[in-house]
């Protein structure tokens, strides 16, 4: 608002301000209040007080909470990673790494920091704390009362970590199998304006719109009986694809791909095809164009399609539900087995628990990767 | 770009939706005229209870499925026409609830129940996901530009949330006594139990989608609000224009492109509504479409998946996504033409 007429008066921008602050708070409570109820204990978790949920005095009677002191140093050495991440990383990494490798320093730095955070957090803190709290007298107080056996539960007992080791394998083959055939195709739509170009990206369109159980309907009975019309063509060892990770990752990949070119191939008409008529005028194929003088400069829109299609692999609850069996299964149909079959409150607070530990990634995604994620949205909707 | 390069670039991903996507579509529609059942075969059983002297004994007459040699049951597929679709759709039924105009009747046949729940959240969600969307990104782009990034941060959180996680979290916040519902209470001073009809259980999930895809709706509507025509704004100013003028004669003209893309976007994907019934676990009152189509893929407690009566449903499914398609398809093909 550089313009004088355009100023707005001070009661309108305080009003609007107000209502994006109530707007903050509705986009960010239910899943604040999840996280705090996931360190509760049941009868706190599910207190109709909503003070009695955040102070948990149920959870501080059985001895299992947090003083001042503790709040104050924990706050203080988040505050400290969040210093060392932000301020000093990059300047370390440009230092030690030379430019063509910095990613690589990147995430050797990255995992430094993550793998010093844990230590301090969940190793010298408590223990420096467990001596410190008797000498500050009411300071070394338990208040919050705050216990993480949850997790413990649900990580531990539950195998929840084979879920995440399921959900791990699945995520990582739809995003790159998904960019490696997404890319390519992008770029020949982006560089080809024929009719044929035009129509697959309208049929892409139409199969965007699927519902996903209309597709699975199709592969169920095909995947189940597999092992019998496989068998001409593998021989005894024929797999039975129900249930099979790769399985899934292939229909992932392939719901996955109508919005996959479409947006790769937005992102590379803002690419100047300048750029590689030059490469073809000094005498590359147009594979060597691509390799050599697109490749280097498309990253920015593979990350952000990459995200998304992390997005889709990650959350997608209906065709890891009805394809994989119980020994594969990912994260998500996981939590809402828990959920449906559990019926103790304990056994809620621990659904609540696993639901917090796959949010949380997320939630980091989104601030390293706010910028482009934004940019994906945009991109999408004035090109397509 | 000659047609074998092309082809070479765009051949393994058409290659892959052909494979993952057409040909399922295909089997799908075949599917659904025919039905896989064990073959049934009748025995005479003969049953005997000890008794004193002699046993008393029971013959009768009992089918079971046949077993071949490896003790498997023996399936056989068979056309049965368009006996899976009436399944679904009950028409009889169906006919005599709407000539009698009962529409608790026509409300007991899963189908109607499920159409009539997926078109009414489809339409109810899509104004109020573009008003939310609009006022969201006016607001953040009235706030100072240091805020701006915190601001959209947070905005992005129930967008990128999983959807099954996200109404998990609402659900807790609303079950039984939660916090939530528990202020209403005391604030209207009755009992209320939000799980226990249709019609709050359905509000619950409207607002759940609002809350899910307005953010989505405001950054695309906030990146179109910096390309809008200052000069133009101001000369509006002082022409005398109120700020509501503006707002209608200048921003929103702007906008219009982006609104029928969220519209678009939102349309395909409230009609898939699904997450939500799963999510709140609310089948027992509402159920969509595409849940309808899950329930029948899933096994029952024998084990079986009744998959023709799931294709017919979901080609049914399919109907509503063609009509969907046709404005918007009708435009882009006119696009195409005019740009050659």
């Amino acid at each position: 608002m550089s313009s004088r007429a355009l100023r707005q008066p001070f009661g309108l921008r305080l009003t609007s301000n107000i209502f994006l602050a109530l707007w903050c708070l509705i986009a960010a409570f239910p899943i604040f209040w999840i996280v705090v109820m996931s360190f509760k204990s049941p009868v706190d978790a599910f207190d109709s007080n909503a003070l009695n949920v955040i102070f948990g005095p149920a959870t501080l009677g059985v001895g299992k909470g947090l003083s001042l002191l503790d709040i104050i140093l924990g706050i203080a050495v988040i505050w400290a990673t969040v210093v060392i991440a932000t301020k000093k990383l990059p300047s370390m990494v440009k230092s030690y790494t030379r430019p063509e490798q910095e990613w690589f320093g990147w995430v050797i730095g990255a995992l430094v920091v993550l793998v010093g955070f844990l230590l301090a957090f969940f190793v010298v803190l408590p223990a420096v704390l467990n001596v410190l709290n008797p000498w500050f007298g009411p300071l070394g107080q338990d208040v919050l009362g705050l216990t993480t056996e949850h997790y413990k539960t649900v990580w531990i007992d539950r195998g929840f970590s084979n879920n995440f080791k399921n959900s791990l394998i699945v995520t990582t083959g739809v995003v790159t199998v998904s960019l490696t055939v997404g890319t390519l195709a992008g770029y020949g739509l982006a560089r080809s304006g024929s009719t044929l170009a035009f129509w697959i990206l309208i049929v892409a369109l139409v199969f965007r719109a699927l519902p996903h159980s209309v597709l699975v309907a199709g592969y169920l009975p095909v995947f189940i009986n597999s092992a019998e019309w496989l068998a001409p063509i593998l021989g005894e060892n024929a797999p039975t694809l129900y249930g099979k990770p790769f399985a899934v990752i292939a229909v992932l990949v392939a719901i996955n791909q109508p919005f996959t070119i479409w947006m790769l191939r937005s992102f590379f008409q803002n690419i100047p095809a300048e750029l590689d008529e030059a490469a073809r005028v000094d005498g590359c194929s147009h594979f060597q164009a691509f390799r050599r003088v697109i490749m280097p400069v498309m990253w920015p829109g593979v990350i952000t399609t990459g995200l998304f299609s992390f997005l889709l692999a990650y959350n997608d609850f209906l065709v890891t539900a009805l394809l994989l069996d119980a020994q594969n299964q990912t994260m998500v149909p996981a939590i809402v087995g828990m959920f449906n079959r559990e019926t103790t409150t304990t056994d809620q607070v621990v659904a609540v628990a696993a639901a917090v530990s796959i949010t949380a990634p997320l939630i980091f995604l989104v601030l390293i990767f706010q910028r482009q994620i934004v940019s994906g949205l945009t991109a999408g909707a004035v090109k397509g | 770009m000659n047609f074998r390069t092309f082809a070479a670039f765009v051949g393994p991903s058409v290659f892959m939706m052909l494979l993952f996507i057409a040909f399922p579509l295909v089997s799908v529609f075949k599917q659904s005229f025919y039905v896989t059942q064990p073959i049934y075969e009748t025995v005479e059983k003969e049953t005997c209870t000890p008794g004193f002297l002699t046993q008393s004994c029971v013959t009768e007459k009992v089918s079971q499925p046949k077993l071949d040699e490896h003790g498997e049951i023996i399936t056989q597929t068979q056309y049965v026409g368009l006996q899976s679709y009436r399944n679904v759709l009950e028409p009889e039924r169906a006919w005599r609830a709407i000539s009698d105009g009962s529409w608790h009747v026509l409300s007991t046949i899963n189908f109607w129940k499920a159409l009539r729940f997926t078109l009414t959240f489809t339409l109810i969600t899509l104004p109020l996901v573009v008003g939310c969307g609009l006022g969201i990104a006016i607001l953040i782009n009235n706030a100072a530009r240091s805020i701006r990034g915190p601001v959209i941060f947070v905005s992005l959180l129930p967008f990128i949330i999983t959807p099954v996680i996200g109404v998990l979290s609402i659900n807790w916040l609303f079950r039984g006594d939660g916090i939530l519902t528990a202020m209403m209470e005391w604030w209207l001073n009755r009992d209320i139990a939000l799980f226990a009809q249709a019609w709050t259980i359905e509000i619950l999930m409207m607002l759940y989608r609002v809350w899910h895809v307005a953010p989505f709706a405001a950054i695309i509507f906030y990146a179109g609000l910096q390309t809008v025509n200052q000069d133009s704004l101001e000369s509006a100013v002082i022409d005398g224009a109120t700020r509501w003028q503006r707002l209608k004669y200048i921003v929103i003209p702007h906008l219009m492109p982006l609104i029928i893309f969220v519209s678009m976007i939102h349309l395909m994907d409230s009609y898939r509504v699904f997450e939500e019934i799963v999510g709140f676990s609310s089948q027992g009152y509402v159920i969509s479409l595409q849940w309808l189509t899950f329930d029948y893929l899933t096994p029952d407690q024998a084990g079986n998946r009744s998959i023709s009566r799931a294709s017919a449903n979901s080609m049914l499914t399919m109907i509503g996504v063609v009509i969907l398609l046709i404005l918007p398809l009708r435009r882009t093909w006119r696009d195409h033409k005019g740009g050659h």
